[in-house]
């Protein structure tokens, strides 16, 4: 029989608190600006208490829900890549040495506490393990991304409220955690008492639950967070068919649909930089005024700019047509063939802070129904590639 | 080092505020290194003393709008290693540039009590229109950090790191909230070149171009995007028509919505 626990809003405030005292940099969903941010949280008065959201393309609203919820909003505006592979980063530094040893470096040890999430989104936890398979599974680990992902306690929640940008349900990546947390939450609020039905994922998480108290939850708590996930799921704004997207992106790459999309893009970047498995960064290296000392650093970087497709003698992608193509391409197709899943989580953040309120569902949809145009068109001539100089 | 093998460096002034120069002075914490790495030739702002070039690294300020500017510049360059232009003024003409789209002598007439007194150009231009330009650094005013590594890279004989993609990059590094999306506020950051370290989004305000365009600038598209926000076509041609007035892309698109009136340039 699986083990499933139930708690008050006091018992997750205990939970922050062991959390704390364990020695764990804590984060949670906060208000901030009027947005809800994964920022350091120190008790449940931190959470975003009775707030909600209203997501749209290019649009963002927090709102009073009218209730005490603690969870009852969609995606944050940043998920936990600011915190596990963070937008800048000191690799390490150096400085003249002696004339024998020569410069001094000294590498950056990962010394920061371990960090915990409480309430991270169901998105964004497949994203978390979406970015550990890449950065920690292959040929070559990033040691400052392991350091930091392998001390970490996960502690997920499912969606109550998603947006009119989410589209979780479409990828399997949500409304409700799968693996990979050491609890997963459903709150429940206005069905019975104001609770939270925990199941723990791992050992740790067992025993979490088991250092608050946290008794056995009944049926009936068991069916109301059931009610919860599927009343998110036919709540979800929008949908991506995965079906054949690889064959649908790949018969695109010369479709005339990237010039109507790059007339709306603004090549800014903002997809990419909140999007929760884009993993690109870049390295940059700067010296002081003395000469004598430098540093390396490691940065967030974007295939919208231009600088992205950079090789000798300039840039490879200097169209904003080729730029989208290429994000499209490998998120939705090539991430397929190169790491074995969708590289979109449905979290639609690309949605709601792409400030020209660009939507890749609909994207899609248009290459898609554009596909058979296109093939029989192509009989034609060959259209030109998206590129210039 | 030796006095004799160090770096000569001039600021030079032209049509401007001084805001750039006083850049410098406000490294604080880097202009003891400053000073000991280079020797200052000539910096008004700062020292009286005139060291005769020719010099290693000119960083010129402001605008070309006179007669004698434009034939200034060329000894400057003549006399200089390396040019650097820093500021909207000397990088794309600056507020001044406001007169290229209009009549010079109406503007005198109203500005000035002796109009017959000035002697000026019909236009305000960037320094680069009239001589090779080793590098740029934006921005009204210029960001100290930048002009720190271009200092720093220059005294190591490297390339200076300036990026050149929006504003919209740094704003999402620091963790920003987007006025845009989360308020409707205007915001040029898309179309503005990076380098302020998004610091009007980071105070609730939306960016208004100093730092000119970026690299890849979708201008319609912005404009497409303002109007949505309920921004009148008349007032995006004013927002493109600031600091950066005069800068290309700026330029082509607020002449585009001002020749096309009220209606100002909607897409087909
Ligand atoms: S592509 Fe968009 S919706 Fe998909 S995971 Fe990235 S930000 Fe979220
Ligand atoms: S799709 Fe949207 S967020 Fe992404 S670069 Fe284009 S305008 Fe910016
Ligand atoms: S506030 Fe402006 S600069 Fe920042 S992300 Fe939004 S549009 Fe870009
Ligand atoms: S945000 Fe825009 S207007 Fe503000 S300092 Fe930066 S470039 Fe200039």
């Amino acid at each position: 029989m699986t083990d499933v626990r139930v708690f008050g809003s006091d018992g997750l405030d205990a939970t922050i608190a062991v959390l704390r005292r364990r020695g764990y940099d804590v984060f949670g969903p906060t208000l901030r600006d009027d947005v809800v941010t994964y920022g350091p949280i120190e008790s449940v008065a931190d959470l975003p208490v009775g707030r909600g959201d209203e997501q749209s393309p290019a649009r963002y609203r927090s709102r009073a829900r009218g209730d005490g919820a603690l969870f009852g909003y969609a995606a944050p505006v940043q998920s936990a890549k600011a915190q596990f592979l963070p937008s800048d980063e000191l690799l390490w530094t150096s400085r003249p040495g002696d004339a024998a040893s020569g410069p001094v470096i000294e590498r950056q040890a990962a010394e920061r506490r371990p960090v915990a999430f409480v309430g991270l989104r169901s998105c964004d936890l497949a994203a978390v393990l979406q970015q550990d398979r890449i950065l920690t599974q292959r040929a070559h680990a990033d040691v400052a991304y392991a350091g930091r992902r392998a001390g970490a306690f996960l502690i997920a929640v499912t969606c109550s409220d998603p947006a009119d940008t989410c589209f979780c349900a479409s990828l399997g990546t949500g409304p409700s955690p799968g693996e990979g947390a050491d609890v997963s939450l459903t709150e429940i609020v206005g069905d019975g008492p104001h609770r939270f039905v925990a199941t723990p994922g791992s050992p740790r998480g067992t025993e979490l639950l088991d250092a608050v108290g946290a008794g056995p939850a009944s049926d009936e708590d068991v069916a109301a967070a059931h009610r919860v996930e599927r009343r998110a799921v036919t709540r979800m704004g929008r949908e991506l068919r995965t079906d054949d997207l690889v064959g649908v992106l790949y018969a695109s790459t010369e479709s005339p649909h990237w010039d109507a999309v790059a007339e709306r893009c603004l090549a800014c970047t903002n997809c990419t930089l909140v999007c929760p498995t884009c993993f690109c960064t870049t390295i940059t290296d700067a010296g002081d005024l003395t000469g004598g000392a430098a540093e390396r650093r490691r940065v967030w970087a974007s295939c919208f700019t231009k600088d992205y497709s950079y090789i000798h003698g300039g840039s490879v992608r200097t169209s904003t047509q080729a730029r989208y193509r290429q994000w499209i391409t490998h998120k939705l197709a090539t991430w397929q063939v190169q790491f074995g899943s969708v590289g979109c989580v449905g979290c639609g953040r690309c949605i709601t802070w792409c400030p020209a309120g660009i939507d890749l569902t609909a994207e899609v949809a248009t290459l898609r129904a554009g596909d058979t145009a296109l093939k029989s068109s192509r009989a034609a001539g060959p259209r030109p590639s998206p590129r210039e100089d | 080092m030796a006095a004799a093998t160090k770096p000569k460096l001039a600021v030079w002034k032209f049509a401007s505020c001084d805001g750039c120069q006083l850049t410098l002075l406000n490294c604080e914490d880097e202009l003891l290194a400053i000073a000991d790495a280079v020797t200052i030739a000539y910096f008004p702002e700062a020292t009286r003393a005139v060291v005769e070039g020719p010099c290693d690294l000119s960083l010129v300020e402001g605008s070309i709008s006179t007669p004698e500017d434009a034939e200034r510049i060329q000894h400057i360059r003549e006399q200089s290693t390396l040019l650097v232009t820093i500021g909207a003024c000397a990088t794309a003409g600056g507020i001044q540039a406001l007169r290229n789209v209009a009549d010079v002598a109406e503007y005198a007439s109203i500005v000035y009590a002796h109009p017959e007194y000035l002697s000026t150009l019909a236009t305000s231009t960037p320094i680069r229109t009239h001589v090779f330009v080793d590098a740029e650094l934006r921005g009204c005013p210029i960001d100290k950090g930048q002009l720190v590594e271009l200092l720093a890279a220059t005294l190591a004989g490297r390339a200076p790191r300036i990026p050149t993609y929006s504003v919209c990059v740094q704003c999402k590094a620091r963790g920003v909230t987007c006025v845009a999306v989360a308020h409707s506020t205007p915001c040029l950051g898309p179309v503005t070149q990076a380098g302020c370290g998004a610091l009007c989004p980071s105070v609730a305000r939306g960016c208004y171009g100093c730092f000119g365009p970026q690299d890849s600038a979708n201008m319609t598209g912005m404009t497409e995007r303002l109007v949505a926000a309920g921004v009148p076509r008349a007032d995006v041609v004013r927002l493109y028509r600031t600091f950066n007035a005069h800068a290309p892309a700026f330029r082509t698109e607020s002449e585009r919505l001002a020749a096309s009136g009220p209606q100002g340039g909607r897409q087909p």
